[in-house]
């Protein structure tokens, strides 16, 4: 029997995000015990590389905002593929969830009123990012960890026990969720600095992983982005839906190779930050689409108009959403008219004075000086596209979190798939870990508290199971592989993870990418099998103390199954919708818009060729009456199918 | 079932890929770019808390490199179990601190080009945190102090959505919150980088720059409820200690002036707290009281 320490909690949140802290927060606000597993150090989560800011409608700067407006915006956003209720509830609390951050402690810049101040960004209407400069994840990431050090500091006082009632273990990985028969009992973990195992067994388990960004080459993701909720959700029995969006966000650096891929802000642009290509045109004229027509400047002079007087003059082109800018730079590159090194000049040394851009767009002016030898208040940045979010994820309950057929376990955050639906606009991602990192919070701590005595048991056998899963790739499995692998195909020579995984992302990269194509998802599909099968015989050398070789082989499970599901959802949907486009179906397809692709675990093949995943297309529930009014007829034209719009 | 591995001790190195250089060599081949490749030397520590010494290596470096880049290429080629800590690769989380040349710096802001060609680049754990392994060390202390700065102590009948603070006033704890975490000033600090028996008294530039935020902060109302920070800066916190010798402001890769805006600051209100002889009165009276 594998010897694994046990530890009872009443929940359990995987990751310490914005998403996860604030679901603990929330579980031991109510009353419960609760445990925060994470792969990094307390407080160096993915959310400190948030920029811009967070999307709530506050109205501080243009009164005309209200959470109507950001529910509308995050629909177009999301091409209409959007859960609605997740949108309409992030549009609802994210004013509250922001205003709750200043009674905990955070400093968000200011307007001259005094209020918090809110800034443009793609795709909303108003100006609607509280931010603090262009670090506003790390703002967002140290006001949480320092509550959770206050509910400590509340906690110590009465018990004298910090962690009596919420305890982080740090750089730990959970690598299975174990169930008793359909529930959830609790999780497998190691240590990453001893290698020791251990479980915590909890009946609620919040996953709060983030996204999958390491499955691709050039992305603006940390190593952490590996995509384990996704995998542990479906190996434990849930579904992911909408994997076939990525986001690739328009503007990551290009130059030198080393930080290829690390994020520009988007605040640039919304600051007045300019998009030209190597003829020194602002191209982003050219593409904006027919849904969009009405709502951005036809000229420079009206798009310049803007920044000063909103209200007369239509936004300018370099704020469409996300989606629709990288295709663009994509295709100026494509055309020959990109910059030396391969993406396109975004420019604000000649929109803003060198002292307004260093107070805001501090860290910008620091990352090129210190990384690219550029100083951007003197010449433009070379940028380009980089895989930065999935908007796919874990079926969810939209108002609890809770997914969908797998009782006691919750998801939240960039995990959680619906809210975006086919693209995420800037700044609403901080503001969607906040709201429904709250409610998968307050929801296992019902379920849990509901349990009562009814606590699931984690058996041993699951813990022996998970133990030997995690060990394999030590070589002491090698007797086991011929079992596991199909015949012929388990022979071969050891592999090594590192190249295993590069060779993952180049694949993903190349073949799965910002532009898809039918021939290029199937071959893709092709390195997927062949990667599978090549991983069952990776092998790590040293032993298990802080070894990195071993994490990321355990790692490398995690990112073929998210990495199949992205490849399999996107060949199966024939049309371009967000963060899905498709070479050989250029066009949005009213039809496609109800329809949903649900990746489950396929049942265990004898061959490790065929494919772990398995996909459906389910309908989505219509849209409440309500909500759709408050679109004008003429663009939902656009969106829905004429059965949906005389049905309503 | 029970193996080797499971213990936590060497296992499986045999069964590894180290005599398959074939495999390895392609490995996280240089990207492509127009720049010039070289090899550099490497003297990177190994060991852990048992004890280690510095190795060897000569590793390809291709243009715009980081250190942090070489550190990834030793593992991918060479050293595949070599422990460090990182995450965000941009500057942003603090997580890949470590000891280049014996100066203290973030791993991936540190650029190759800083460096002559010839030069043997050595890199070394943080010295004032305990080694786990490599270029990991322990890093608790900073956690530790931490909890024992009491936390911002949100003002009466105003509730969320009420605050309502003038930028000027919220720019001086602003820089403060610039903070990444890196614990660089709490490494370099002469206060306990080699005087082990001063971290019990002593919270760190770190943390005496966050009791002056929280001091800074426009609306924390820890006074109103009977709690002086500027005397407990001095009393619980250790910022008697600091003698101004701008270490830590040395090495902050976020650039915060961490001794002339924040320590010097705090000592002088924390000075103004202790001679102001309404204070000392004050304080006389509770005494016998």
């Amino acid at each position: 029997m594998t010897h694994a320490e046990r530890r009872q909690w009443d929940v359990v949140v995987i990751g310490a995000g914005g998403a996860g802290l604030r679901a603990a927060i929330e579980a031991r606000e109510q009353g419960l015990r609760t445990a925060v597993i994470c792969k990094s150090l307390f407080g160096k989560a993915h959310t400190v590389m948030a920029e811009g800011g967070i999307a709530a409608s506050m109205g501080n700067v243009n009164e005309g905002d209200n959470w109507q407006v950001h529910f509308r915006d995050t629909m177009r956003g999301g091409k209409f593929l959007n859960q609605w209720r997740m949108a309409e509830l992030h549009a609802r609390e994210a004013p509250d969830r922001v205003w709750e951050l200043e009674t905990w402690g955070a400093l968000f810049d200011r307007t001259k009123d005094g209020r918090i101040s809110q800034r443009n960004f793609g795709g909303h209407e108003y100006p609607r990012l509280a931010h603090v400069g262009d670090r506003t994840g790390l703002e967002l990431i140290r006001t949480l960890q320092q509550k959770v050090v206050s509910l400590q500091q509340e906690d110590f006082r009465e018990t004298g026990d910090y962690e009596a009632r919420i305890k982080v273990f740090q750089e730990c990985t959970v690598t299975r969720i174990v169930k008793d028969g359909e529930r959830v009992a609790g999780v497998f973990c190691y240590e990453r600095e001893s290698g020791r195992f251990f479980v915590v067994e909890a009946p609620s388990v919040v996953l709060a992983t983030g996204g999958i960004g390491k499955s691709f080459q050039v992305t603006s993701n940390s190593w952490e982005y590996t995509g384990d909720g996704h995998a542990l959700a479906l190996l434990a029995g849930a579904s992911l839906i909408n994997m076939e969006f990525v986001q690739f966000h328009p503007t990551g650096m290009v130059w030198p190779p080393s930080v290829k891929g690390i994020l520009v802000t988007e605040s640039v642009r919304g600051d007045g930050g300019v998009l030209r290509n190597s003829e020194g045109r602002r191209f982003m004229f050219d593409y904006v689409p027919d849904v969009f027509k009405e709502k951005y400047a036809e000229t420079e002079e009206e798009a310049d108009g803007w920044y000063e007087d909103p209200d007369r003059h239509r936004r300018p082109p370099e704020l469409l959403p996300r989606d629709e800018v990288a295709r663009a730079i994509n295709a100026e590159v494509k055309a020959g008219r990109g910059s030396p090194h391969g993406g396109v000049f975004l420019d604000v040394s000649t929109r803003m004075s060198a002292e307004t851009i260093k107070r805001r767009l501090p860290s910008m002016h620091h990352q090129f000086r210190e990384l690219a030898d550029v100083d951007i208040t003197a010449e433009p940045m070379e940028v380009g596209p980089t895989c930065h979010y999935v908007m796919g994820g874990v079926d969810v309950d939209s108002d609890t979190a809770a997914a969908q057929g797998v009782p006691g376990l919750f998801a939240a955050g960039e995990v959680a798939g619906g809210m975006h639906g086919s693209n995420r606009l800037g700044g609403n991602s901080l503001s969607d870990l906040l709201v429904f990192g709250r409610r998968a919070g307050l929801h296992a701590a019902e379920y849990a508290r509901a349990c009562g005595d009814d606590r699931p048991v984690v058996r041993d056998a699951e813990v022996d199971a998970a133990a030997a899963e995690a060990l394999r790739p030590f070589g002491t499995g090698a007797e086991q592989a011929p079992q596991t692998a199909g015949g012929a195909g388990s022979a071969g020579p050891p592999e090594n993870p590192y190249q295993l995984h590069q060779e993952l992302q180049q694949s993903m990269n190349d073949l799965v990418g910002i532009i898809r194509r039918e021939e290029e998802m199937a071959a893709a599909l092709e390195r997927l099998a062949t990667l599978r099968e090549r991983a069952q015989r990776m092998a790590v050398e040293g032993h298990r103390q802080f070894n990195p070789g071993w994490h990321l082989a355990l790692d490398l499970r995690n990112m073929l199954l998210v990495s199949e599901c992205v490849a399999r959802a996107a060949l199966n949907r024939t049309e371009s919708r967000g963060g899905h486009t498709r070479d050989d179906f250029p066009d949005m397809d009213r039809e496609w818009r109800r329809a949903n692709l649900v990746c489950t675990l396929a049942d265990a093949a004898e061959d490790v060729r065929s494919g772990r995943i398995a996909l459906r297309r389910r309908e989505m529930p219509p849209i409440r009456s309500d909500l759709l009014e408050l679109f004008e007829k003429e663009e939902l034209i656009k969106y829905l199918t004429d059965e949906e719009l005389t049905t309503k | 079932m029970s193996t080797a591995a499971d213990s936590g001790t060497r296992a499986g190195a045999k069964d590894g890929p180290e005599g398959e250089d074939a495999g390895g060599a392609k490995v996280n081949p240089a990207p492509e770019s127009g720049g010039e490749r070289y090899d550099a030397h490497f003297r990177v520590w190994r060991g852990d808390a048992e004890g280690g010494g510095l190795r060897d290596f000569t590793v390809e470096v291709n243009e715009g490199e980081v250190v942090l880049d070489i550190i990834h290429r030793l593992q991918a080629t060479q050293a595949p179990d070599l422990a460090v800590r990182w995450n965000c690769k941009a500057g942003k989380c603090g997580s890949c601190s470590a000891e280049i040349n014996g100066r203290p710096r973030l791993m991936c802001m540190t650029r190759m080009s800083v460096f002559d060609r010839a030069e043997t680049i050595t890199v070394t754990p943080l010295r004032a945190f305990p080694v786990v392994r490599d270029l990991v060390t322990d890093v608790g202390f900073n956690y530790t102090k931490a909890r024992e700065v009491p936390s911002f102590i949100p003002p009466q009948g105003l509730g969320p959505g009420e605050y309502r603070m003038q930028q000027e006033d919220v720019g001086r704890s602003q820089e403060f919150r610039k903070c990444i975490e890196c614990f660089l000033c709490q490494d370099t600090c002469h206060v306990v980088r080699d005087h082990e028996e001063n971290k019990p008294a002593f919270a760190g530039p770190r943390f005496l720059m966050r009791v002056a935020e929280l001091d800074m902060h426009p609306l924390d109302a820890a006074e109103e409820s009977g709690l002086d920070r500027k005397t407990s800066a001095q009393d619980t916190h250790g910022l008697g200690y600091c003698n101004i010798t701008k270490c830590c402001t040395e090495v902050c890769p976020e650039g915060i002036k961490i001794t002339d805006n924040a320590l010097i600051p705090l000592k002088e209100r924390a000075a103004d707290r202790k001679y102001d002889p309404l204070v000392w009165l004050g304080n006389k009276i509770r005494r016998r009281a």
